[in-house]
């Protein structure tokens, strides 16, 4: 078994993926800018999903690169590179974030100065939410995540044709920087971005909870475009129902551990039952909201978990793909449940949906699949010189 | 000399790669009953013996979703059926706070059917007897080497073809292994039994000696040991070193207010019957009466003591004189107490006494009854009673 060549050989990514790409952004893109002329808050408030949704997948990748090298998995080895691909959305925020830096004022209250005079939390809390302050975090958390993408990736690239184990090494040693790094901003990003949409709201949690969402997108991603790859051959030799098992059992664990975070949140809220902390959920329950709080929860965990639960489902590729894209679905849900509400944040009326809520998304869907073309073109597939390619592509449970 | 009975033959190899070959090729030649043996678990093996999935997950299925809706409907009966309780103010059947509990039993039932499921239909507890067992065999396995048996009760079983087989397959030794000569289970021998009887004492006392003599703590002391005295106890805090303190000047016990017409002769005038004459009120004070006041007094109020004669009889109360007081004079002479009568302040609270002076006058109406009284009495009872 040692000695045995890789068979693998450079391909081109298919043509029509690369046009679907383009297409589904150019028409999302389209809708969008013309929803900041309709409606420049509601779409502001949109694209704040569809940035949070960016973050979840390149973020998300980067973290499970990193988890991989860490935990010295033999497994994931051969779809590295597309978990790399994803992360080179991280590097595209720089772009994605304007349009957001022009609408601050319409998501943030807290950016209202007025506002915050005459409000004694808020003046309290004004060290950390100022506009500044904030400026300099998600700017500051952009650049150490694009420094991270860019060491990952170039180390792993550089293998590819010198086949040195001293990349290897590096970046196991670059992970076990990333991963404390990690937990720090996307909480920060979470707090800033989400939690300070209602400003007098906290939870010590939600940073854990963004990130169940950020895992399960990155892993459904992730699994979408295995599964695709291996049904046309991209691998050298067809990955085995074993890879995709341990993908499912990941979805898994984090079906559960987004139910536990979850949960927790609420428990101890419902609990306590404190003004100053129910008041979040209490909008998540008015009107037509009740609804949508219901359906997350049947949306996010009890569909998923049915679908994963039994072993066979998981070895299926054709089920793992169904379940791959409804958790995406869901974690667009999860963050339309938790952003949206702010928008009619003390005044009347339920959930709103309607065409800005499917243009945004679409165009998100295209710009992963156009960012993940870009990226993998004349690149190999697999990481060929990593020295834990040959067990990856052998890997059984 | 009896012939064992052969079990089967083993072979062991040396690497991991080699015996995952070397299963491949047992298991594709048609073998069915073998079993391999490593020091840890291998990637890949299940596969190489053509293991079907094993069925202990629909026992930990079945036992899981139990436990759920046992710990879901035992909680809604205790909780909202059974003994509805307010706790925070959440409804009877709080779900949100039973989902822990609900979780926990999920995972308890899950976890015991499934060790239990294994125990009995995979393991045939309670046996716990194996040829293999003290072989070399199982000495190498469970240190560096890897190994497969082939039993003797296999179709293809045939000592010759499967030595063959092996070597071709590169073991480095062959057993044969035999069934045991007497078919014993260890585990009812006399020797294991005391083996388990000393070491359940040993551990049993060493556990004991250790927590609640050596490391003993007290699990929490917040009202085991308080900073106050008990009665009788002496005082480390007052210089006359008397736990139990006098009260200060002048302090009143609840309900014990202190008699402000004491050794006065008549002060009726200043005191009027708080009590209503009602039934509850006059039966309270018939109560009083009879406990306090009938041994001297009689049951009736004649004067007639139970004590016979063991005291100077008190006066009848059904005298003119008695007949004629105001009620706050009955009710100072109670107070007060009047020749040999002592106060009956101490024992008897004021409401008490009032209602004793109530109860008195009652008496005396009953034993002084005139005719009209006869007929209400008669009007009343043909109304009330049937």
């Amino acid at each position: 078994m040692a000695n045995r060549v890789l068979e693998y050989q450079k391909k081109d990514l298919p043509q029509n993926m690369s046009k679907l790409g383009w297409a589904l952004f150019a028409i999302g893109a389209l809708a969008g800018v013309a929803a900041f002329y309709v409606d420049n808050t509601r779409a502001a408030y949109n694209y704040l999903i569809a940035y949070m949704f960016i973050m979840s997948v390149g973020v998300g990748s980067l973290f499970l690169i990193a988890l991989e090298y860490v935990a010295g998995a033999d497994w994931s080895v051969p779809f590295r590179r597309l978990m790399e691909f994803f992360a080179a959305l991280v590097p595209l925020m720089f772009i994605l974030i304007i349009p957001l830096l022009f609408n601050l004022n319409e998501l943030f209250p807290w950016m209202n100065k007025k506002l915050v005079e005459g409000d004694a939390i808020l003046t309290g809390k004004a060290p950390y939410l100022n506009s500044t302050f904030f400026i300099i975090r998600v700017f500051g958390i952009l650049l150490l995540w694009t420094l991270f993408f860019y060491l990952f990736t170039r180390n792993s690239m550089n293998q590819d044709s010198t086949k040195d184990q001293k990349f290897t090494k590096r970046n196991i040693i670059i992970s076990a920087i990333f991963i404390p790094v990690f937990a720090i901003t996307l909480t920060m990003s979470s707090v800033d971005w989400m939690m300070s949409l209602e400003p007098h709201w906290f939870s010590t949690i939600f940073g854990v909870y963004y990130f169940s969402g950020t895992m399960l997108a990155a892993l459904a991603t992730l699994t979408l475009a295995v599964i695709f790859l291996n049904e046309k051959g991209y691998f050298g030799k067809l990955l085995i129902p074993d890879h995709l098992y341990s993908l499912g059992a990941l979805q898994f664990v984090f079906i559960n551990f987004w139910g536990y975070i979850a949960f927790s949140q609420y428990l101890l809220i419902w609990y306590a039952d404190l003004p100053e902390e129910t008041v979040w959920f209490l909008h998540r329950w008015s009107g037509s909201w009740a609804f949508v709080s219901i359906f997350l929860i049947i949306v996010h965990f009890v569909v998923p978990y049915s679908i994963l639960l039994s072993q066979p489902a998981k070895m299926d590729a054709k089920r793992l793909k169904i379940a791959s894209i409804w958790i995406l679905f869901a974690h667009i849900l999860d963050l339309y449940w938790l952003i949206m509400p702010n928008m009619n944040e003390g005044k009347s009326g339920g959930a709103v949906f309607g065409w800005i809520e499917i243009a945004f998304p679409v165009a998100l869907v295209g710009l992963i699949l156009v960012v993940f073309n870009i990226r993998a073109r004349n690149k190999n597939i697999i990481p060929v010189g990593d020295p834990k390619i040959e067990r990856g592509l052998n890997f059984r449970l | 000399m009896k012939e064992k009975k052969v079990y089967g033959l083993t072979a062991l190899f040396d690497t991991p790669d080699r015996i995952i070959d070397a299963v491949k090729k047992i298991s594709s030649d048609g073998y069915k009953k073998f079993d391999v043996h490593t020091p840890y678990p291998l990637h890949g093996m299940d596969g190489a013996m053509k293991l079907k999935p094993s069925k202990l997950g629909y026992i930990t299925l079945v036992f899981g979703l139990s436990g759920a809706l046992f710990a879901l409907l035992f909680m809604f009966w205790a909780m909202s059926i059974d003994y509805p309780m307010v706790i925070g103010g959440k409804p009877f059947f709080a779900l949100p706070a039973f989902i822990p509990i609900t979780f926990e039993l999920t995972v308890l039932l899950a976890t015991l059917s499934t060790v239990i499921g294994m125990l009995t239909f995979f393991f045939s507890f309670p046996s716990n007897n194996h040829p293999l067992i003290g072989s070399d065999y199982m000495r190498s396995v469970s240190a560096d080497k890897f190994g497969i048996s082939i039993e003797a009760e296999d179709e293809k079983f045939d000592d010759i073809q499967i030595r063959a087989l092996f070597s071709k397959l590169g073991t480095i030794q062959i057993e044969e292994i035999y069934y045991p000569d007497t078919e014993t289970f260890p585990m009812f021998q006399k020797k294991f039994i005391l083996f388990l009887l000393v070491i359940a004492i040993l551990t049993g006392g060493t556990t004991y000696f250790v927590l609640n003599k050596l490391l003993f703590m007290q699990p929490f002391n917040w009202m085991m040991t308080q900073d106050k005295l008990i009665p009788q106890e002496r005082s480390e805090f007052f210089s006359d070193g008397f736990g139990m303190r006098v009260p200060v000047d002048g302090t009143v016990a609840r309900g014990f207010l202190p008699y402000e017409f004491k050794g006065e002769v008549n002060p009726a005038s200043f005191l009027s019957n708080p009590i209503l004459l009602t039934k509850k009120s006059i039966l309270f004070g018939q109560q009083k009466f009879l406990t306090f006041c009938s041994p001297c007094h009689g049951n009736f109020g004649d004067g007639d003591s139970r004590l016979r004669g063991q005291f100077p009889n008190p006066p009848t109360l059904h005298s003119n004189r008695v007949k004629e007081m105001p009620d706050g004079q009955i009710f100072h002479i109670i107070n007060n107490g009047q020749n040999i009568m002592p106060s009956y302040s101490s024992q008897t609270t004021v409401e008490e006494r009032w209602a004793i002076v109530n109860y008195i006058r009652v008496l005396q109406r009953a034993k002084n009854a005139t005719q009209s009284d006869l007929e209400e009495i008669k009007k009343e009872s043909a109304a009330n009673g049937k």
